[in-house]
């Protein structure tokens, strides 16, 4: 069915209200139909559980990529202040690695947060394919502002459904 | 289904709809510069480049041309350094610690304070790099292969932390602050109609077009960034003040240094907030977003950090005593009463008198009032800085070598020059960036509009 998709025609309704907009995708679901994309300008909350998406599981990748950050650090200290050239500072001579760590805990810290940050923004950047200059991804302007769009391929009695769930406008694309 | 307490009160002001809360939050991107900009952003730009030339005489001539001495090595550089760094940390506290405390009121400052943060960081960066003397060999502090047979940088230095943390600090106060800007930048581009002004807004916007699961990742995103960030502004600068902490002179060989120092940041960095929200506010009439009840909240943190701060003085002065510490004790002793005692005494006023004021409910919700105390903190917090570093080098162990200290033009000019670039940044970003974060803000409009709250609470009474 998916690639199939391509030659129906789309359907776009606009709400111009949150909560209209979660009730008419509960709705709509519930009367069989599929919903492909909803836009809107704001996080709505509840949305993602009406339209039955999936939990992002984000926050496991930057937990890896945090534990990534730490692996570098340990391996950066460890390889430069006690394997390559270990050095007697302050008294306190670079013999292993475990009894100077005390010292290298900012460093731990800091490199395990640095790329936990920076590789889940990139992470989160790709997998919703934003970069510099890409074109706007939302079909009607008025859906950053206060209008709420749903996408949906063409079925029959759709459009009844669309307007009874309180649709303002509804167009085929 | 949207409900908040009637004993809230309400966090936007007047009658707004979601369109109302766009155009708002728009306007002054769309619009003209009004004449005060323009003035405000001359003088910025004037004292930036008076700056620039100081900067330029340092790099050309060397250190030399600062009033530093052999005894006094660290002065009015690393009190701008620290100063700056301090103010940077009001930004990501509000954005992220107060994110994950759930509080509301952050959504329509956080935005401005984030880049504050940022610019200030910017500042901050600038002394100690311009410190090392050859700051064309600024790229050693960095652990990269060399040619002396790779003799690396020393990681047991709280020189070196310091490095890492306030680079980590700064790239990732960017990344949340974009990252929370490119649905807002969406929200111009689409409204846009001048064809370049277009462009350059989908070009920032990174093609944003708010789907339902790029929504459930942003705010998955934001969370765990918050979560990363709070653990982050509070390790700089406990590093920072390990730079102090960790050393032999007394005065800065103490362990109470990191609570102290952070809390201090905290103060000041929320009083430069204020300083220029009082501002913004007025000049963009956002006085419905950000409200008296939001300038209320910030100068009741400022009272909290202020005492924290105020005890740490005091038991600083304890402790000197109670050690039985002769050289310690005469530190202290030293800045009340040595020859800069009227740091230490401007230092105390600004910052523990002060903010006690706020206990008065009157005077923490008067606008003119808490202008002034923001800038008062800021004077104090800067006096603190120069306290603890000056007062405690300038007579060392050695009475022999004891010596004064004064800024040259050269260093007074840099100082002046990071003003005037922290404002010629802040101005460009008021004119060109949604200074409120207009997406999160519209979630909260039905549960803490004003309008919104009293139709739900009208209704509700009739039941």
């Amino acid at each position: 069915m998916a690639h199939s998709t391509e030659s129906v025609p789309l359907v776009r309704a606009m709400y111009h209200d949150d909560d209209v907009l979660i009730s008419a995708v509960k709705q709509i679901r519930a009367a069989g139909f599929k919903i492909s994309e909803v836009y809107t300008p704001f996080p709505v909350h509840g949305l993602d559980k009406a339209m039955g998406l999936k939990e992002s599981r984000i926050a496991v990748a930057a937990f890896m990529y945090g534990l990534f950050g730490l692996t570098v650090a340990v391996t950066l200290t460890w390889y430069m202040m006690v394997s390559d050239w270990p050095q007697n500072i302050g008294g306190k001579p670079n013999i292993n690695w475990a009894m100077n760590m005390p010292a290298f805990v900012p460093i731990l810290f800091e490199m395990t947060v640095f790329f936990a940050a920076h590789l889940m923004v990139w992470t989160y950047l790709v997998i919703n394919g934003l970069y510099p200059g890409a074109d706007a991804k939302n079909p009607d302007p008025r859906t950053t502002d206060d209008y709420f769009m749903v996408e949906l391929p063409a079925a029959e009695g759709l459009i009844e459904a669309l307007q009874k769930s309180g649709a303002v406008e509804i167009a085929e694309a | 289904m949207h409900y908040e307490s009637t004993e809230r009160k309400p966090l936007i002001l007047g009658d707004k709809s979601y369109h109302q809360i766009t155009e708002d939050v728009v306007r002054p991107i769309e619009t003209a510069a009004p004449r005060a900009w323009w003035v405000a952003f001359s003088i910025a730009l004037v004292m930036f480049l008076w700056g620039v030339g100081s900067l330029a005489y340092t790099v050309a001539t060397g250190i030399g041309v600062w009033g530093l001495n052999k005894t006094v090595g660290w002065a009015w550089d690393i009190t701008n350094f620290v100063w700056w760094v301090g103010i940077g940390h009001a930004g990501t506290l509000i954005s992220a610690v107060l994110l994950l405390f759930r509080q509301r009121w952050r959504m329509a400052i956080n935005r401005s304070a984030e880049a504050m943060t940022i610019f200030s960081v910017i500042q901050a960066g600038l002394f100690p790099l311009f410190h090392m003397g050859r700051v064309w060999l600024a790229y050693w502090v960095f652990p990269i292969p060399n040619q002396y047979g790779s003799l690396w940088v020393n990681f047991n230095s709280p020189l070196l932390w310091d490095v890492f943390a306030i680079s980590t600090y700064l790239t990732v106060s960017v990344v949340f602050w974009y990252v929370g800007l490119i649905p807002d930048f969406a929200m111009v581009r689409d409204r846009a109609i001048n064809p370049v002004q277009k462009h350059i807004y989908k070009i920032l916007s990174f093609g944003w077009g708010g789907k339902a699961k790029a929504w459930q990742r942003f705010e998955e995103v934001s969370l765990v960034l918050a979560g990363l960030a709070t653990p982050l502004v509070l390790s700089v600068h406990t590093i920072v003040s390990m730079d102090f902490a960790t050393s032999v002179i007394p005065g800065w060989h103490t362990t109470i240094f990191p609570p102290y120092f952070v809390a201090g940041a905290i103060f000041s960095g929320f009083a430069m907030v204020q300083t220029l929200l009082l501002i913004v506010r007025k000049v963009f009439k956002m006085e419905d977003y950000i409200t008296i009840q939001h300038i209320e909240m910030m100068n009741i943190v400022i009272m909290v950090t202020g005492s924290i701060v105020g005890v740490a003085y005091i038991t600083e002065l304890f402790i000197a005593w109670y050690s039985g510490v002769e050289y310690e004790q005469y530190a202290f002793l030293n800045r009340a009463t040595g020859p800069y005692w009227w740091a230490y005494w401007s230092m105390m006023t600004c910052n523990v008198f002060s903010p006690q004021l706020m206990w008065s409910k009157k005077l923490r919700t008067n606008l003119v009032f808490t202008f002034m105390i923001s800038i008062v903190v800021n004077i104090g917090m800067w006096f603190e800085r120069f306290v603890i570093i000056v007062t405690s080098l300038h007579r060392d162990y050695l009475p022999s070598s004891w010596s004064m200290f004064s800024p040259s033009f050269v260093e007074v000019g840099i100082f002046v020059g990071t003003i005037g670039f922290f404002f010629t940044l802040f101005l460009l970003y008021a004119r060109t960036f949604p200074v409120i974060a207009q997406a999160e803000l519209k979630t909260i409009l039905k549960t803490s509009g004003e309008v919104q709250k009293k139709l739900h609470n009208d209704h509700g009474a009739q039941h």
